[in-house]
């Protein structure tokens, strides 16, 4: 019987239904102010999309910041405990999986079988998060799409000294007013994050392969600064936001 | 343009009654902030005049700024100054002062003359930071930390969630006290995270002031950690621009069960106070040695 | 004077704390050297002593300067408490 992963970020949610390993239908949605009700409109969405009634789901298991929200789960694994599931599914050499989502940065080390062998958290902090990267495309009035690719056609390496999200943003605009090109700037920014990322990841022990999953692995110019600061090859899998959602399937299948 | 909430007054002040020309000694001490700056001018160790103002691009031209306003129709000029102290974020580039000395021992200062002797923990809530510092009867530092990393608990903090509300920042203080019931503190001490938390609020149907009421009950117990570490003393003291938000204030003294002292002075001007008196130490211990 | 350097952001209080009083005495400065990120420095303070500080850049990010001497298995005495002689360094994570 089909089983559903959900996974309620500080951004978006992202929806799973896996049936023996094969995934039949998924969804992303903005999170929203309305987390509990955007939950379930993209899981009946998804539903839908599967051309299943809600009654032929066996099992829903939940993970994510917003996981407390959702009103149809039957159980919630944590963070890292989906992530590593996900990931060493997806790459069975997988040993560090580090998650950037847009509220919070993990390190995760995971033993051949997907199971979490340490971790270490950026929480409660958006220098720490995607929200910074966020923050400062706002700042230079960029769509989030864009700030990543123009960091790669940097040409000089500038400081960033504000670590708060708040202060960044006033930092960037007077980098703006001194006619700093923009590349320079997101190139700033993207390291800035990168070395928050590797720092954290390294309380744990770097062991190859490293993968990188959530939303800012979609983000080329993170992709790079990263891969210097931890100075090795990383991978990143087609749909990097959609593992925390595969684990959680992954596990609910487990368990019927 | 867009009304800005976030945008306080600036100020200045002279006494009237002093007569300057005749003062032994005239010092000044310029406080060059991240956010505002303050210039105080001394005479004969009496505070004669004082600005304050918004810090501008660079760090020489706002404490230009503040110095000039300080002076306006005090008919004193800058050369009349005998020694001048800078502090503050900017202290190292205001070219016309002969010394710079950190804020947080400016404040220790400041605090101690505003506040008197009996003032042994001073918390300074600045526009870009957080200061908690414990002195002796003479103002010296005896244990401070500084918090200029994050922007929680500091007046930026404030000046987002007055944007974000649309309330201006000086009515914050009084509309967080117009709450039926005291609502829980915003959970979030990130303004990044907070400030989405507030919009959910909004949007569960929070009415305004209840959720300045949270957010002010959150920066009062992110400050009370802060002194925690320093160990809270009495008498104590608040300066600093957000020490005029009695919403935050007053909350801060419930949790510490500690009554704040009562400013004589503009809480604002306590760093450049602390700093045109070490200005007075400096000229005397320099006039002795001639 | 007990000088805190650091800050407390939403995940947590990330503060080393110098001794001053106790630094004071020492002539070694072994905390320089010792530690790996260069988090140390000799200045004169407001009241004209010779003490270590933290650099003001790195007090901003002390929570990731100091993450690889604080690895979560395996985690010794931190160099710069060791190097200090007169034990005037503190970290308070």
């Amino acid at each position: 019987m089909p089983v559903a992963g959900v996974d309620i970020g500080g951004k978006t949610t992202k929806i799973i239904i896996l049936e023996d390993h094969k995934i039949l239908a998924k969804n992303l949605v903005l999170t929203g102010l309305e987390t509990g009700k955007t939950a379930l409109t993209a899981f009946q969405q998804v539903l839908n999309d599967a051309g299943l009634s809600p009654d032929k789901i066996s099992k829903i298991t939940v993970t994510g910041v917003g996981k407390k929200e959702f009103s149809l789960g039957h159980n919630e694994v944590s963070e890292v405990k989906a992530d590593a599931k996900g990931t060493v599914y997806l790459f069975p050499s997988a040993r560090t999986v580090i998650d950037v989502g847009a509220e919070e940065g993990r390190g995760v080390k995971c033993s051949p079988e997907g199971k979490v062998v340490d971790f270490a958290l950026n929480e409660k902090c958006a220098a720490g998060s995607g929200s910074f990267v966020e923050a400062m495309a706002r700042a230079l009035e960029l769509p989030l799409e864009e700030i990543g690719k123009l960091a790669l056609i940097s040409t000089q390496q500038i400081p960033m000294n504000a670590q708060c999200a708040v202060f960044a943003e006033s930092e960037v605009v007077s980098l703006l007013h001194a006619k700093t090109p923009k590349s320079d700037i997101a190139k700033a920014v993207h390291n800035a994050i990168a070395n928050r990322i590797s720092s954290m990841t390294r309380k744990i022990g770097i062991e190859k392969e490293v993968i990188l999953i959530g939303g800012m692995a979609k983000n080329l110019g993170f992709i790079d600064s990263l891969k210097k600061d931890l100075g090795l090859e990383i991978l990143i899998p087609e749909e990097p936001e959609f593992v925390g959602a595969l684990g959680a399937a992954l596990i609910a299948q487990e368990e019927t | 343009m867009d009304k800005q909430f976030w945008r306080w007054k600036e100020y200045n002040w002279k006494e009237e009654k002093l007569n300057w020309k005749e003062a032994r000694s005239i010092t000044a001490g310029i406080d060059v902030g991240s956010v505002s700056s303050q210039a105080v001018i001394l005479t004969a160790g009496k505070i004669f005049a004082y600005s304050s103002q918004r810090t501008g691009s660079d760090s020489p031209q706002s404490a230009q700024k503040a110095i000039n306003w300080a002076l306006e129709g005090t008919g004193m000029k800058l050369e009349d100054i005998q020694f001048i102290v800078g502090t503050g974020y900017g202290r190292v580039n205001i070219p016309f002062a002969q010394k710079a000395i950190t804020e947080i021992a400016c404040h220790a200062r400041g605090a101690n003359f505003m506040y008197g002797s009996s003032v042994r923990t001073i918390l300074d809530m600045g526009g870009q930071d957080c200061k908690a510092i414990r002195c002796d009867e003479r103002g010296k530092v005896v244990s401070f930390l500084m918090n200029d990393k994050c922007a929680a608990g500091t007046g930026r903090g404030m000046e987002v969630f007055a944007d974000l509300l649309t309330i201006p920042i000086e009515e914050i203080g009084d509309l967080s006290f117009t709450v039926e019931q005291e609502p829980p503190p915003v959970s979030c001490t990130c303004v990044v995270f907070a400030k989405s938390e507030a919009l959910r609020l909004l949007r569960q149907g929070w009415p305004k002031n209840k959720v300045v009421a949270s957010y002010c009950s959150a920066m009062a117990h992110r400050v009370v950690t802060l002194l925690e570490r320093v160990g809270v003393e009495k008498e104590f003291a608040i300066t600093g621009g957000i020490g005029k938000n009695r919403g935050v204030v007053g909350r801060i003294e419930k949790e510490l069960n500690v009554k704040a002292l009562t400013p004589t002075w503009d809480t604002q001007i306590a760093g450049a106070l602390g700093a045109a008196l070490f200005a007075q130490a400096l000229l005397e211990k320099t006039k002795s040695l001639n | 004077m007990l000088a805190n350097y650091g800050y407390k952001d939403g995940s947590g209080d990330y503060y080393i704390t110098i001794d001053t009083d106790k630094c004071v005495t020492c002539s070694d400065r072994k905390c320089i050297q010792a530690c790996p990120q260069k988090v140390f420095e000799i200045i004169t303070d407001d009241y004209d002593q010779e003490v270590a500080s933290v650099v003001s850049d790195q007090s901003k990010k002390l929570k990731y300067s100091c993450a690889p001497c604080k690895p979560n298995v395996g985690r010794k005495e931190l160099p710069c408490v060791l190097a200090c002689e007169p034990k005037a360094i503190n970290h308070s994570w």
